[in-house]
């Protein structure tokens, strides 16, 4: 029976794979193939070019300056959003003070929150890019109306024209609407932690931010980790909101050119599609780097329960 | 939850997961128009009869295949003028699209080698013309120029352009890959009426400039506001003015590329006078934060006086205009009495780029539509449509032209001879854009870079372009 074993797995195997091979694996050997071309994606006659698409990646300025972004983004993003949505979660669900029989139990209203926290996902980024970019508006916007109605008329930042702020007034937006997401997900996963536990450690006198630590945060650990990848994906895409927010484009000074958005240009303004590809695979190499990362930092011990 | 089995499906789930949803999409679009198709002229429609009322020897009963950038002009105008080639033509079958997304819509077709007949290839997503001629991609527009024009068939089409365009059209031979239809006139655009609330007149020198503005500043209002998300809108004043100090040829170097074409005292002194409005206060709070809409509509509020901008700005602003606005051009201010060229010089040239591909089926209809779209009744449609000018000299009589447009005719006859065209704006669109515009003259107006720190920044990116192989040099003749 055994060694028909692999056989069998290959025949259900081959459709799935075939497709896979043909929608996901060919562009990429076809990207690949084009960064090595000087191919404008204008006109169907190319000419292989070597590496000079890479050297000149090596060399361009604008080119690491939205590397450095993407790191910036890709630590401080996951970070601050899964640091919030856990927080959020916890309070939700096991934050509350104890009352009627239930040993744990959220803070009150925690339903009502949950609604409320998962509200901006439902939103379509573009929406939510452009209200903040209205709310960012430095004459009639939101924030600086707020700024001089208390008082601080000397204080009126350009916000998303001023290079010091602008990437920063990006990743707010993308914190805002991320959080309500993870905020539902690690629900999801405490409820599923068994009470008993819970209980168990209230009985030995510890507090919330001792249940946290060392129930709560250990047993969602999985969860947390699948969390940090996709939220990775999107600091490391951050695409629509660059484009609709800092219309510069890329902000003032370069200040929120992003990979993303810079291949975008390359390919779709200045005929450059060649050039473009080599960016995409730099892209992949930054992004394989990441996963492997995460991978390797997150790997520990699996509690059952 | 549970326990997870020995393969470690989820990692490998999650892998796959990680690298698969960011990499696919980017580059997988990229390659979704991987080229195809060959460049032969094969599958062109066989030529007509020629005749008098067909002069380009169209094919009666071809179809045409027209794309029209659905932007500031919006696309009327083109069908308008489609219904007309459809008069003369009955047997056609004339396909119209608008798009905004010029680029993405059409880039798979060219590659594909089948590209519409005619495209106004236009806005935010313009295709790279440097790249299109480079390429080959391109018909010689010189057939249709060389025809004789629908309201007078003695004169060629070409005789009835305004000055200039038919350079516009040309890169480095003697063909004309481009016709530019609309006729824009940059400057600096002001409210008669809010001057007049002030007891001013346009300012014809810098000295007066700054005095309007420091009256303004007294009543709360601002001299200038700008785009400044994009702040490429400011050459359209401060190149006419650099022109006006130091003559021509500081431009003509600018857009050659030549070394220290940037370090010309004419740009430092036009330079330090826009940053003399930063530093004195005169620019609209807020002024880098905001879009090209965001600066036209407070500029219409009354908060600011002047504003950098295309004749477009009529037509786009149109919704937030006061009725009692008149809008007007006014030229770059003169700087002192040693300035090259005369008060008046200013920025005009021909907008909305028509192409017609190399690879089109009936290449010769796409030209004709563009002949019928010279005449003079469909010129003045365009005219009383989008408040705009076209590149059909004249053709405005008889019309009422709204305040705008009125003075960029007024400021066009005043010009005469002195008017100028940077090229800069159309063969290095990432030059003038994103690095001078942007990281440059930006940061200047915004006050976080000196004049000179500005211009050693932009005379280090005209060098990088300069030296880029990838970006294909043009040069004045």
């Amino acid at each position: 029976m055994q060694h028909g074993k692999y056989r069998f797995i290959a025949g259900f195997l081959a459709l799935p794979l075939a497709i896979y091979g043909v929608f996901v694996i060919s562009p990429f050997v076809q990207a690949i193939y084009y960064s090595f071309t000087d191919w404008t994606g204008l006109s169907p006659d190319f000419e292989m070019v070597g590496f000079q698409n890479y050297q000149r990646l090596w060399d361009d300025e604008v080119f690491w300056k939205s590397v450095g972004h993407n790191v910036l983004l890709l630590l401080v993003l996951p970070l601050v959003t899964l640091g919030l949505g856990l927080f959020f979660a916890f309070m939700l669900n096991v934050g509350g003070r104890r009352r009627k029989n239930a040993a744990i139990a959220g803070v009150r209203g925690s339903s009502v929150y949950k609604v409320v926290y998962f509200f901006p996902q439902v939103l379509s980024i573009a929406i939510v890019a452009l209200l903040f970019q209205f709310a960012y508006n430095p004459n009639s916007g939101a924030l600086n109306s707020f700024l001089q109605a208390i008082g601080l008329d000397s204080v009126q930042p350009d916000w998303l024209g001023d290079p010091q702020l602008a990437l920063w007034c990006v990743m707010a937006v993308m914190i805002w609407c991320n959080v309500g997401f993870y905020v539902v997900l690690f629900s999801a996963g405490m409820s599923s932690i068994p009470k008993d536990f819970y209980e168990a450690a209230l009985l030995d006198g510890a507090n919330r931010v001792q249940t946290f630590f060392r129930i709560t945060l250990p047993l969602l650990w999985d969860t947390v980790q699948t969390g940090w990848v996709y939220m990775g994906i999107m600091a490391l895409d951050a695409f629509a909101v660059i484009q609709i927010m800092t219309v510069g484009p890329g902000g003032p000074d370069y200040s929120t050119e992003v990979l993303a958005y810079y291949l975008y240009t390359k390919a779709f303004r200045d005929g450059q599609a060649g050039y473009a590809t080599t960016l995409g695979v730099a892209l992949l190499i930054v992004t394989m780097i990441f996963a492997g990362i995460v991978m390797k930092l997150g790997r520990r011990e699996r509690l059952e329960y | 939850m549970g326990s997870t089995s020995e393969f470690g499906r989820r990692d490998l789930i999650k892998r796959a997961a990680a690298i698969g949803l960011i990499a696919v999409p980017s580059m997988s679009v990229l390659s979704a128009c991987a080229s195809g198709g060959d460049s032969g002229d094969s599958n062109q429609v066989d030529k007509g009869e020629k005749s008098a009322t067909n002069p380009l020897a169209i094919n009666e009963g071809a179809p045409l295949d027209v794309v029209i950038f659905d932007g500031g002009f919006g696309q009327q105008y083109a069908k308008d003028a489609e219904a007309e080639y459809g008069k003369a033509f009955p047997g056609s079958k004339v396909s119209h699209s608008a798009t905004q997304k010029i680029q993405s819509t059409l880039q798979p077709r060219f590659n594909g080698g089948t590209p519409p007949d005619l495209i106004d290839n236009s806005g935010a997503e313009q295709m790279d013309m440097g790249t299109l001629v480079g390429k080959k991609q391109l018909t010689d527009l010189n057939a249709l120029l060389d025809a004789p024009s629908v309201d007078d068939p003695k004169k060629k089409v070409r005789d009835t352009l305004r000055p200039g365009v038919v350079e516009m059209g040309q890169f480095d031979g003697r063909e004309t890959w481009i016709l530019y239809y609309a006729y824009t006139v940059y400057g600096v655009w002001y409210s008669k009426t809010n001057l007049r609330k002030l007891d001013a007149q346009y300012p014809e020198t810098w000295d007066e400039m700054l005095a309007v503005c420091e009256k303004a500043k007294k009543k709360g209002i601002a001299g200038w506001t700008y785009a400044g998300k994009h702040p490429y809108y400011l050459p359209f004043s401060l190149y006419p003015f650099i022109a006006k100090i130091g003559g021509r040829e500081v431009l003509d170097k600018i857009d050659n590329l030549e070394p220290n074409a940037w370090k010309d005292p004419a740009v430092k002194s036009a330079f330090e006078a826009y940053y003399e409005l930063y530093k004195k206060g005169y620019i609209l709070k807020g002024t880098p934060g905001l879009t090209h809409i965001e600066s036209q509509t407070a500029w219409n509020e009354g908060k600011a006086l002047f504003l950098p901008n295309g004749s477009w700005v009529e037509n786009e602003s149109k919704k937030t205009t006061p009725k009692d606005f008149q809008m007007a051009v006014g030229a770059p201010s003169s700087l002192d009495k040693s300035d090259k060229m005369p008060f008046g010089t200013i920025w005009a040239s021909g907008g909305e780029p028509f192409i017609v591909p190399k690879n089109a089926k009936n290449p010769r209809g796409g030209m004709e539509l563009l002949r019928i779209m010279l005449s003079k009744k469909s010129s003045q449609n365009f005219i009383k449509q989008v408040s705009s000018l076209t590149s059909l000299n004249g053709g405005t009589e008889g019309l009422s032209l709204p305040p705008g447009l009125a003075s960029s005719q007024e400021a066009l006859t005043k010009a005469g001879q002195n008017v100028v065209n940077p090229r800069i704006q159309d063969w290095y669109v990432a030059l003038q854009k994103e690095k001078i515009g942007v990281a440059a003259i930006g940061e200047l107006m915004a006050g976080r870079a000196t004049p000179d720190e500005a211009i050693a920044k932009i005379q280090r990116f005209a060098d990088d372009t300069a030296k880029d192989a990838s970006v294909k040099k043009y040069r004045h003749k």
